[in-house]
């Protein structure tokens, strides 16, 4: 422990004593290990950020599309069976779903006075607001009669408003959408972008019935798709697997038949964004390692200069008693002191500017703990492999070559 | 004294250096035996083998052929490791140039065969003040071989290699980059360890001057020892230094 001890403080001295040049091999190591960090640790906060805004939009969010069937070899593509009968079935039999809502879209021109927005116009009913976590910040929501009725009424986005009416109040203002006005009664509380890019507040609601009746003209009860909700974040899994079973009952499709139906949950875009994430990671922390093993040839560099140097020194240590294994432990532990030296740095450094970005970004970035002990691991084996080969080179000197070099 | 075996004992050496096509034959065949508490110059021209012998007494170096026995071990045929312990045991260097790592203390310098040996940090201290102090330069602990005059420099290698104990002090031309003067206060301190403290000495010089303060001259030619011969008379270092003009100069090397 003691002779440890003794080696560390030799090589520090020894390390002190050529100041511009550890400094420089030290910061090869240190920027390795800076940039493995770094980039872990921005994986991780992108990763969670990604799984935030999902669960954000709703982890038990279950949405059911159409699917073209194939029907002797032909595909047909416009056979859409999917109705709100099929939504309201799937509320009163499936024991997992809490809400289901009937959901149609379109892009189209909405038009107020002088000013006009190009949009998403959606039928909806008053469910799809709890489902995908809508509410009306101003104004109100639809009323039943205004359901029933397919009532000329819209809720707007707060970007929607923004390019109709500037500053001003829409509410009990008129838009036009095609031939028809509609009276605004509502605004949506601002939900900002989905993590897929998508501004959430740029849209128009309506109730279903009047978007079939006038925006696209479609057969009663017709949806586009159906988006339900399970009662708990754990039986996502159950009620996809109830509406599976309902679905195909109701539309006549064998058990071993190809479905007219395909349904896709927030687990599955969760997984798919942490794969991209992940796979972003693991590339960019590849990059970051490329540059620890140059760091690495640094630290290999220096040694083999500081042996060459110091070959008069080796003799003495030889001639006064330091056997081969004492000279090469004093340029290993070297070595490993000037890489550790490099990652306690890279690693303070590292933690630093995570700390600057989490501010910057607004993330909660930590210092990811594996991460932390693989870049002192990694430093301490760079300092062993990398030290090795000088190390070795100065125990084998001849002592008599050695104390003879000037 | 007369009874013990002797320090060391050369049987048949023979060192040769083979270089690309050419065999330098350095030492052929040298029989030699020391005595304890001798005091021994090897004197010799460049090319003669007295370098050659140095570093096989020193354990630096191994013979060709031939039997070198050290204070009664047969260190010839030895592992790199175990002629390491021996170097660090039984020797003591001085080298011509000093051989002082730069940029550490004189202290430090001395305690240096003591970490090779696993000494505490206390005791090394303690010893190596001792050392130091015996050399007279006990006020000069923490300056740097390049703070220090070659006179102080040479004492405080001496210092490093007694501060092991050693039998055997081996000294490679000590007094090759001094001036006179100091070439004689590093010969008397030389003589003072050899009589007081018994310590045996080898000295390697091509200086005859130099090799007459010892008890004993044995002088090398082309490999082989020409003469070895008992000095009667050996100059005695603290009256040739007392004879010496004053100089000027030294007064400011120190």
């Amino acid at each position: 422990m003691t002779a440890i001890l003794a080696a560390i403080r030799l090589a520090l001295r020894a390390i002190v004593r050529s100041k511009l040049r550890s400094t420089l091999t030290v910061l090869g190591i240190l920027i390795g290990v800076a940039a493995v960090v770094i980039v872990v640790a921005l994986g991780t906060g992108v990763q969670a950020q990604v799984v935030g805004q999902i669960s954000n939009l709703g982890a038990n969010v279950i949405f059911i599309f159409p699917q073209s069937t194939q029907t002797s070899g032909v595909r047909s593509n416009d056979v859409n069976r999917l109705t709100e009968a099929d939504g309201r079935a799937l509320l009163m039999e499936a024991t997992s779903i809490a809400n289901v809502a009937p959901f149609s879209s379109t892009g189209a021109q909405v038009i107020a006075g002088d000013r006009n927005a190009v949009t998403q116009v959606m039928g909806v009913s008053r469910s799809y607001f709890p489902v995908r976590g809508f509410s009306v910040g101003k104004g109100q929501m639809f009323t039943e009669s205004e359901e029933l009725l397919k009532a000329k009424v819209v809720i707007i986005g707060e970007t929607v408003r923004e390019k109709l009416f500037g500053a001003g109040d829409p509410i009990g203002q008129y838009v036009r959408i095609g031939r028809y006005p509609y009276r605004v009664v509502g605004l949506l509380t601002s939900k900002g972008q989905s993590p897929f890019g998508e501004d959430q507040d740029d849209r128009v609601l309506m109730p279903i019935g009047s978007f079939r009746a006038r925006v696209v003209p479609s057969p009663p009860g017709r949806v586009q798709q159906l988006i339900a909700s399970a009662t708990d974040e754990r039986t996502v899994d159950r009620a996809v697997t109830q509406i599976n079973a309902i679905l195909r009952q109701r539309h006549g499709i064998a058990p071993d038949g190809e479905p007219d139906f395909a349904i896709r949950t927030q687990a599955e875009f969760r997984k798919s964004s942490e794969e991209i994430v992940g796979t972003l990671t693991v590339l960019l922390s590849s990059i970051a390692a490329v540059s620890l093993l140059v760091g690495g040839i640094g630290v290999m560099n220096i040694m083999l200069v500081s042996v060459t140097e110091r070959t008069r020194e080796i003799g003495i240590r030889m001639a006064i008693g330091a056997s081969a294994a004492d000279i090469m432990t004093q340029f290993l532990v070297e070595a490993i002191v000037l890489s550790v030296i490099g990652g306690v740095f890279g690693l303070g450094i590292g933690a630093g500017v995570i700390k600057l970005l989490g501010g910057a970004l607004g993330w909660s970035l930590q210092l990811p703990m594996p991460a932390v002990i693989a870049a002192m691991a990694t430093s301490t084996v760079i300092g062993v492999v990398f030290g090795f080969f000088p190390a070795r080179r100065a125990a084998l000197m001849d002592p008599i070559v050695a104390l003879r070099q000037e | 004294m007369k009874d013990a075996p002797p320090i060391i004992e050369f049987v048949e050496i023979h060192k040769d250096y083979v270089t690309e096509a050419v065999v330098v034959r350095a030492l052929r065949g040298v029989n030699l035996t020391i005595q304890r508490g001798e005091f021994v110059a090897i004197i010799g021209q460049s090319g003669s083998g007295k370098s050659t012998m140095m570093n096989i007494i020193g354990c630096l170096d191994r013979p060709t052929r031939g039997k070198y026995i050290l204070d009664g071990i047969d260190v010839g045929s030895r592992s790199n490791d175990a002629r390491a312990i021996v170097r660090n045991h039984l020797i003591g260097f001085v080298f011509q140039g000093f051989n002082l790592l730069p940029r550490t203390t004189a202290l430090e310098n001395v305690e240096l065969p003591l970490v090779y040996r696993g000494v505490s940090a206390a005791e090394r201290r303690k010893r190596a003040l001792a050392s130091l102090n015996a050399v007279g330069l006990g006020a000069r602990l923490h300056h740097t071989p390049n703070q220090l005059s070659g006179g102080q420099q040479q004492r405080v290698a001496i210092a490093r290699a007694l501060v092991t104990q050693p039998p055997l002090l081996l000294a490679d031309e000590p007094t090759g980059n001094l001036d006179t003067r100091t070439s004689y206060e590093v010969l008397d301190l030389l003589q003072r360890l050899n009589r007081e403290q018994g310590i045996t000495i080898v000295l390697v010089t091509h200086e005859r001057d130099i090799a007459d303060c010892a008890g004993r001259v044995i002088e090398m030619r082309d490999g082989s020892v020409r003469r070895d011969i008992i000095n009667e008379r050996p100059t005695d270092a603290a009256r040739a230094l007392a004879e010496l003009p004053v100089q000027d100069e030294h007064g400011a090397a120190s």
